[in-house]
């Protein structure tokens, strides 16, 4: 039993990392870590000991969050227009351009699925065959997301004035 | 020098320290030769940097502790479940005896013991990770056509995956008077469901798209003209019965 507690809490700072990157936001990232834990503990039995304890947590925690990524969809959150405003809309200039300098800020533009892969290769340093395994896909697929997402992120990051000053003149 | 062969790919694999040393020498080579291949990697890198610049101070944030709570908490879940599983078990063991003792088949009891019977093969097997299964899903062709010579029927294995469960194999089982087959079929998490099928040994009763549970396995079965399906599981009841009605769907009835 101490050991079960011990390979679940290990994993807690890098879920947590992998959340808030993921979703760019710490509420729902503490949220998903807290969903993912119960859920691990529920099917602990279903972890095969001597298999990755942090790429099965990984997996778990990924189907969560695109069950909730899907949920939104189909019915999204009504947003009060006020918190609408201070968290997407138009910023002063200057801020808004320090925000986007942010590599957190440019991962928001990814698309989701991009991101995953970015992230747990990038960030987590799992193995391209781990994300295959966490995310269900097949490796060539895990490449292209990866490329794609890496070029696209790299373009933002390193182009960030220009869309800085779209999404200004937009308003 | 420029190599040809080195592409995109390689680069990011580089990168993430996916390249054996072979491999990793030759693209260190194209890159020396190559600064447009170069700034790219580099790029790469600043890239990943970012990220942990970004990032890695939550992993040096005090654990919340709502979350060592859930972490801590001891898996009475799972041992419930194991001592239902037993109640199941030991419930179809009993009805499997009184059906033997009868001399006339009673086909009430036969379509009722039909459910019971797929719960306890499903328990007996969803733990098992080594003989899982008598024939793996890589064979296929080889299990569809045994068990159908075994059962005398078509016997065809449905594909679950829009459900999110994969094939892991089959095996042949005893069912009433004839051989049954079971398939067992798992999710990305390890969670795992049964199809259990049997064919000329259901009491020739009919019964319709049912749900029997014991409040940890459920099961949703069917019997039609001679051939009776279950799928039991203990996932969430939703996801089985997805699962279920693909099976209905594909299996033309």
């Amino acid at each position: 039993m101490q050991e079960k507690d011990r390979l679940i809490i290990e994993q807690i700072p890098r879920l947590r990392r992998y959340a808030r990157a993921l979703t760019g936001n710490t509420h729902a990232a503490e949220d998903l870590v807290q969903d993912c834990l119960e859920r691990a503990w529920k099917k602990f039995h279903l972890w095969q000991t001597g298999s990755s304890m942090r790429a099965w947590m990984f997996t778990i925690m990924h189907n969560i969050y695109v069950n909730q990524v899907r949920k939104a969809v189909s019915r999204p959150t009504v947003v009060a227009l006020n918190e609408w405003t201070d968290d997407r809309g138009v910023k002063p200039v200057q801020e808004k351009r320090v925000e986007v300098r942010n590599v957190g800020a440019a991962l928001e533009m990814l698309p989701e699925e991009q991101r995953a892969v970015v992230l747990l290769v990038g960030l987590e340093e799992l193995s391209y065959q781990e994300v295959a395994k966490v995310l269900g896909i097949p490796m060539g697929t895990v490449m292209s997301r990866l490329s794609r997402g890496r070029e696209k992120l790299r373009s933002l990051v390193e182009e960030s004035g220009v869309v800085v000053k779209d999404t200004v003149t937009e308003k | 020098m420029t190599d040809q062969s080195i592409t995109d790919n390689d680069l990011h694999a580089y990168v993430d320290g996916e390249l054996d040393a072979a491999r990793r020498a030759e693209v260190e080579a194209h890159l020396a030769a190559n600064p447009a291949a170069a700034k790219i990697v580099r790029g790469y890198r600043s890239l990943n940097r970012d990220l942990h610049e970004a990032f890695d101070d939550v992993l040096n944030e005090p654990l919340p502790h709502a979350m060592v709570r859930v972490a801590r908490r001891r898996p009475l879940e799972a041992m419930r479940r194991i001592a239902a599983a037993l109640v199941l078990v030991a419930a179809g063991a009993a009805g499997g005896w009184a059906l033997n003792d009868v001399t006339s088949p009673q086909n009430d009891s036969l379509a009722a013991a039909f459910p019971a019977r797929a719960g306890i093969i499903h328990s007996t097997y969803y733990a098992e990770r080594r003989h899982a299964v008598e024939v793996a899903a890589g064979e296929k062709p080889h299990l569809v056509a045994w068990l159908s010579k075994r059962l005398g029927t078509d016997v065809e294995i449905p594909d679950l995956s829009e459900a999110g469960f994969q094939l892991v194999g089959g095996r042949m089982l005893p069912g009433e008077s004839k051989p049954a087959a079971h398939f067992l079929y798992e999710d990305i998490e390890g969670d795992r469901i049964s199809l259990y099928m049997r064919h000329g040994d259901t009491g020739g009763r009919d019964t319709a798209f049912s749900f029997a549970s014991t409040g940890v396995v459920g099961v949703y079965y069917w019997i039609n003209g001679p051939t009776g399906y279950a799928v039991a599981g203990g996932v969430e009841r939703e996801v089985l019965l997805k699962a279920a009605k693909i099976v209905y769907r594909q299996l033309g009835y």
